[in-house]
């Protein structure tokens, strides 16, 4: 009994103790994002205010979703998590808020650089940064005396002796998924041969171009030494192919990287094997083919004042500093959050940031760009047309699109 | 049935149909119509963590009056049935003029995304259709002739690709004939061929897709049929036993002339069905190789672009698709109940 007593006490203590630093609301939040392990960090952070019911629907699926569920009156979701291609289209239907008078109020610990402003007014707080970067085998590499590929044409030359060695039948991997997928890779490596996706500040489309046929084609030479189902595989699938030893060399995501081999069945030859470098330039150019990210949260536009400001409590009590003191948390992102030191993990990123890599454009009509992209390029990665012929298929189907949306 | 008897029984019926069907029907029509208003696009500087730069944006200040007094947006009459996401005329006229032969016209246009989808799901639905019908009734005549014990076990087996759901039943498959699994792996054995790969050739996915659309499809038929078999009329088969028909006489000039109403029905569910052929797409990660209608309705609402007008119309022309699809088979009905009469 007396045992029970302390422990009873004890327990008050450490709840009492414990609930003077943590967050307090008084209305509801609800969070919409993706999901990787940096963000479920973020919404359980979010979760550990009291006062109030938090919720979090994290999932791949998050950007088919948060466009409806802040389009009501008053909005499902308080807070969408996006990223700078995402949030194009919630800035398009006028669906999140001006946030300065909040991080005014609420927003001490934010840096000046987390704060995402548009047109002067500050529509999202960032808190980690991402970018496609290389990741490889650094005993299969030292095993056939290959130097860490620095460019596309590098990974190629690579590709080509690791596949005649037979140590890796389909030693590139990549996420080549007819789609999203597949259009971020074009993306990359379009950037990479310095092409640029509009004419000047119009919405008038520009992928037809030298850059465009380049891009394509090696993106071709490099399926040449994917697994024959690449089409079929987003990052997850990817990154399973590189725990079963069956990839040696990818363009893979920060966020994703610093995780990847830290899971069950993962044979040691390729725990200790894995290392990770910066992006790869292409074509002789100096811009890496890759595209810089940042992930950040948004507070929604149709929800009530105080609803607002709870979010934005939450939502900043889930990314302050101390989160960091956590040696797990850190590792799995490029934290944007003060007092963050790069861990060995982040060597990726940030070799892409101060390599100048071009940041994702935040266009309103990037979107309708990317998907565009695609559509159309699966038919040439199976050599069913011409690079000019997709090309082309690309900007008419832009276009088409475009028009019906009131950009064009 | 009374006049008054019968339009009190069909009352709720009709009302439902009304206000669920119809209904929401007519504003996807009026939705087909209407494009998003013209964006006022503005140049304005943007920080994130990576720096400063001028960017566009919407300008929704400017357009905001015009947006309330007309939420639909702009009429732009048939424009998006037209455009070249749908029917494209323009296009559609060009390849004609182009092309020497119907051959390579029809290689031209079926890079369009409507007509690559229209492609896909007539093949799908005129083969997967035809093949069902006929296991199903096979099937159905086999379990028929079995022991009564284990009927009942066989009956519950035979069900089982229909109880799954479609994106489950899909999913599991996919990774069954991965290169790697074990469907993909015993085929490489079978073939000899280590790079064989049903998921990278189109042509092998499409036969995937029509196997699973077979597969998911007959339990669907077999059980219709196999309850339409408990109602043969005996005397008749008996008779045409003392006349010395064999099983497959009996089958051709008996059976099937007896079930043929349950074949008329059957046909018509299918045909609507596979022609909505939507979860094996996604399942089987298919996109790459097939397309059909409704994936495209799926992908243009899904994402970040919501193309509402696109779906709408692609909607529409669904709509149209089985309408015309159904025509040989309702005029079929009609004619037999007419002669009934």
């Amino acid at each position: 009994m007396k045992l029970l007593l302390t422990k009873f006490f004890t327990t008050i203590i450490f709840l009492v103790s414990s609930s003077a630093f943590a967050c307090s609301i008084s209305a509801r939040v609800s969070i919409v994002g993706n999901e990787f392990p940096a963000i479920q960090t973020v919404g359980s952070g979010a979760k550990e205010c009291k006062g109030a019911k938090v919720t979090a629907n994290l999932t791949a699926d998050h950007q088919k979703i948060n466009v409806a569920g802040m389009s009501s009156q008053p909005a499902e979701y308080t807070s969408a998590i996006v990223a700078n291609t995402s949030i194009v289209a919630l800035l398009n239907n006028d669906l999140i808020r001006p946030l300065d008078d909040l991080v005014k109020k609420h927003g001490k610990g934010l840096k000046k650089n987390q704060l995402i402003t548009i047109d002067g007014k500050i529509m999202a707080v960032a808190f980690m940064a991402n970018a496609q970067h290389l990741v490889y085998r650094k005993d299969i590499l030292k095993k056939l005396n290959i130097d860490i590929p620095k460019t596309y044409e590098d990974m190629l030359a690579a590709a080509k002796k690791i596949r005649a060695s037979g140590l890796v039948k389909n030693p590139v991997g990549g996420a080549y998924k007819a789609g999203w997928n597949l259009a971020q890779e074009f993306n990359n490596m379009f950037i990479g041969y310095g092409g640029s996706h509009f004419k000047g500040n119009s919405a008038e489309p520009s992928v037809n171009s030298d850059a465009g046929i380049k891009a394509l084609k090696m993106m071709k030479s490099l399926s040449e030494y994917m697994n024959p189902d690449f089409l079929t595989h987003d990052s997850n699938a990817t990154n399973a192919e590189f725990r079963a030893g069956n990839v040696a060399i990818m363009n893979m995501w920060g966020s994703r990287a610093a995780t990847l081999v830290d899971v069950d069945g993962v044979s040691m030859e390729v725990k200790n094997g894995m290392d990770i470098a910066g992006p790869m330039t292409v074509g002789g150019g100096k811009t890496p083919a890759s595209t810089l990210f940042w992930d950040g949260w948004t507070v929604a536009k149709k929800i009530s004042d105080e609803e607002a400001e709870a979010t934005f409590i939450a939502m900043t009590n889930a990314i302050r500093p101390s989160i960091l003191d956590n040696e797990d948390v850190r590792k799995q992102a490029v934290w944007l959050i003060e007092g963050y030191k790069p861990t060995d993990a982040a060597r990726g990123v940030f070799a892409a940031a101060k390599m100048n890599t071009t940041p994702y454009p935040m266009l309103p009509y990037a979107g309708l760009m990317h998907s565009a992209i695609g559509k159309e390029i699966a038919d040439f990665m199976q050599g069913k047309e011409t690079a000019e012929k997709t090309l082309s298929d690309i900007e008419d189907a832009y276009k088409a699109s475009a028009k019906e949306k009131g950009f064009l | 049935m009374k006049h008054k008897t019968f339009f009190w029984f069909i009352l709720p019926t009709f009302l439902a149909m009304f206000f669920f069907i119809t209904l929401p029907i007519i504003s996807v029509v009026i939705q087909s119509l209407h494009t998003p208003h013209e964006n006022i696009l503005i140049t304005v500087e943007n920080c994130d963590p990576f720096g400063c730069k001028k960017v566009t944006s919407i300008d929704h200040a400017a357009t905001k009056d015009l947006k309330n007094e007309k939420p639909l947006g702009r009429f732009v009459g048939l424009d998006i049935y037209l455009d070249r996401g749908h029917l494209a005329f323009d296009q559609v006229k060009d390849h004609w003029n182009k092309s020497k032969d119907l051959f390579s016209f029809f290689s031209l246009i079926s890079d369009l995304p409507f007509y690559k989808a229209i492609f896909f799901t007539l093949t799908f639905t005129f083969t997967v259709t035809p093949i069902m019908l006929v296991l199903g009734l096979l099937i159905a005549l086999g379990v028929n002739s079995i022991n009564k014990q284990l009927k009942g076990l066989i009956i519950f087996f035979s069900l089982l690709p229909m109880i799954v759901t479609p994106l489950i039943g899909s999913i599991i498959l996919f990774w069954m004939i991965d290169s790697r699994g074990i469907v993909g792996n015993f085929l490489q054995l079978m073939f000899e061929d280590p790079n064989l790969s049903l998921k990278a050739s189109t042509f092998l996915t499409w036969i995937t897709l029509i196997v699973y659309g077979v597969w998911h499809a007959i339990p669907f038929s077999f059980i219709v049929f196999y309850a339409g078999l408990q109602t043969l009329p005996k005397d008749q088969i008996e008779s045409a036993q003392i006349d010395g028909a064999n099983t497959f006489q009996q089958t051709i000039h008996i059976i099937i002339p007896h079930i043929m109403p349950l074949i008329t029905f059957v046909t018509l569910m299918q045909l609507m069905d596979n022609f909505r052929v939507f979860e094996p797409i996604i399942g089987f990660n298919a996109e790459a190789h097939a397309t059909s209608l409704s994936w495209i309705i799926f992908n243009d609402l899904g994402g970040e672009t919501r193309q509402l007008s696109a779906a709408a119309t692609s909607s529409i022309l669904t709509i149209f698709g089985i309408i015309i699809l159904l025509i040989p088979v309702l005029i079929k009905t009609w004619k037999e109940f007419d002669f009934k009469k």
